[in-house]
């Protein structure tokens, strides 16, 4: 490990933040933290993210909304300590690393089908209708 | 004037400050930074202190070098450079500066050889806007356009600004903040970017054009073994210890 690498882990266990599991399609709830003149309180921001950028103490993440009809993308850091936490609300089934497309699509075209573990194959048959829906 | 510092610039990377903003930050590693020599007013006219850093394959020194480093009794260095001081700053023969030699939030000028990028068009080498995407432009699109004049001056003036070779030459960054310092494994991290290539020299100095903050060590930090060699034996094992 040369010796940025190292400073980036060591930057990393010193922020001691649990990162969930997400992969993009996946709609996720940010929890930020917004300082408001000397209070700071915490904002939730919901929506699908559509891409991950970036690798280990670098990486980003956006994430997509329709707030009011309008779009919305907003980028996080992974590792930023404006993050409070990180949670997977549904994941999603989609078949590319970036899903910029959902920027040209409104409603039920902008939809993504939810993805469901292949484990007990038995189970998962049986959930494949539930999850086209 | 205090002593600069010879390093290694290995990258960037970035930082979370505890407000949440992030910094982005060179790390630079100063890898054995010992005094040479000294150049002083009676003998040279002018007060210095001859620094070299790294660490040199023997084989790969010729013996006229390996004399002078025999008469520091410093093991021989990969790179050398010299920094004007003032005389109340020298700092002793064989004397190995560390990292702490400057302060978290003190200003630093860095001075690097830049990436070379060869022989650059117009464009690229002095921001010009290049020609019409059309409107009849054929085939030169990114070229520089006119020269110059008519019959009057009839010439083209010296030193117009023409594609040629760009980058590789020596650049100094001013008024870098010093973000961190790390003694055991030499690093300084210092905020934005710094002149060359990852692997490249650079030499780092106190800002001219900011003031000196009273916290800084005097003459300078660094640490003297028994001889040259002693810390140079003691600190790669340390090294070895934190990869």
């Amino acid at each position: 490990m040369n010796i940025i690498q190292q400073l980036d882990q060591e930057h990393i266990e010193k922020l001691g933040k649990t990162i969930p599991d997400f992969q993009p399609g996946d709609t996720v709830i940010v929890n930020v933290k917004v300082k408001e003149g000397e209070r700071s309180r915490v904002q939730a921001y919901e929506g699908v993210c559509i891409s991950r950028a970036g690798a280990g103490f670098q990486e980003s993440f956006t994430v997509r909304k329709i707030s009011y009809g309008e779009g919305v993308e907003r980028v996080f850091p992974v590792y930023s300590p404006n993050i409070d936490s990180i949670k997977v609300v549904r994941r999603g089934l989609v078949r590319r690393a970036k899903l910029y497309y959902l920027r040209d699509r409104r409603g039920k075209s902008a939809r993504i089908a939810e993805r469901v573990d292949r484990q007990p194959v038995k189970g998962a048959k049986g959930k494949a209708p539930a999850a086209a829906e | 004037m205090r002593s600069g510092v010879i390093a290694q610039k290995l990258g960037m990377t970035r930082i979370f400050t505890d407000a949440g903003e992030h910094v982005p930050v060179t790390v630079l590693k100063v890898d054995h930074c010992q005094v040479v020599a000294h150049r002083t007013m009676d003998k040279n006219g002018y007060t210095a202190l001859q620094v070299g850093v790294g660490k040199a394959k023997v084989k790969n020194v010729s013996k006229a070098e390996r004399g002078r480093f025999a008469v520091a009794n410093v093991e021989p260095k990969r790179k050398i450079a010299e920094f004007r001081v003032s005389e109340d700053a020298v700092i002793p023969v064989g004397a190995e500066i560390t990292a702490d030699h400057f302060v978290a939030g003190q200003f630093v000028d860095v001075t690097g050889t830049t990436t070379g990028k060869g022989f650059a068009g117009g464009m690229k080498r002095w921001n010009f806007g290049g020609l019409r995407a059309t409107h009849g432009v054929s085939v030169s699109h990114r070229s520089i356009g006119s020269t110059g004049g008519r019959q009057d001056p009839g010439k083209t003036f010296k030193n117009k600004k023409m594609p040629g070779h760009l980058g590789a030459e020596r650049v100094t960054t001013q008024n870098l903040r010093v973000v961190s310092t790390d003694v055991e494994r030499g690093l300084i991290l210092v905020e934005g970017a710094v002149p060359g290539v990852a692997g490249g020299w650079i030499y780092i100095r106190d800002a001219v054009k900011r003031k000196l903050p009273t916290d800084v060590p005097m003459p300078g930090s660094f640490r003297t073994g028994a001889n040259g060699a002693a810390p140079a034996e003691t600190a790669p094992q340390a090294q070895e210890e934190n990869a």
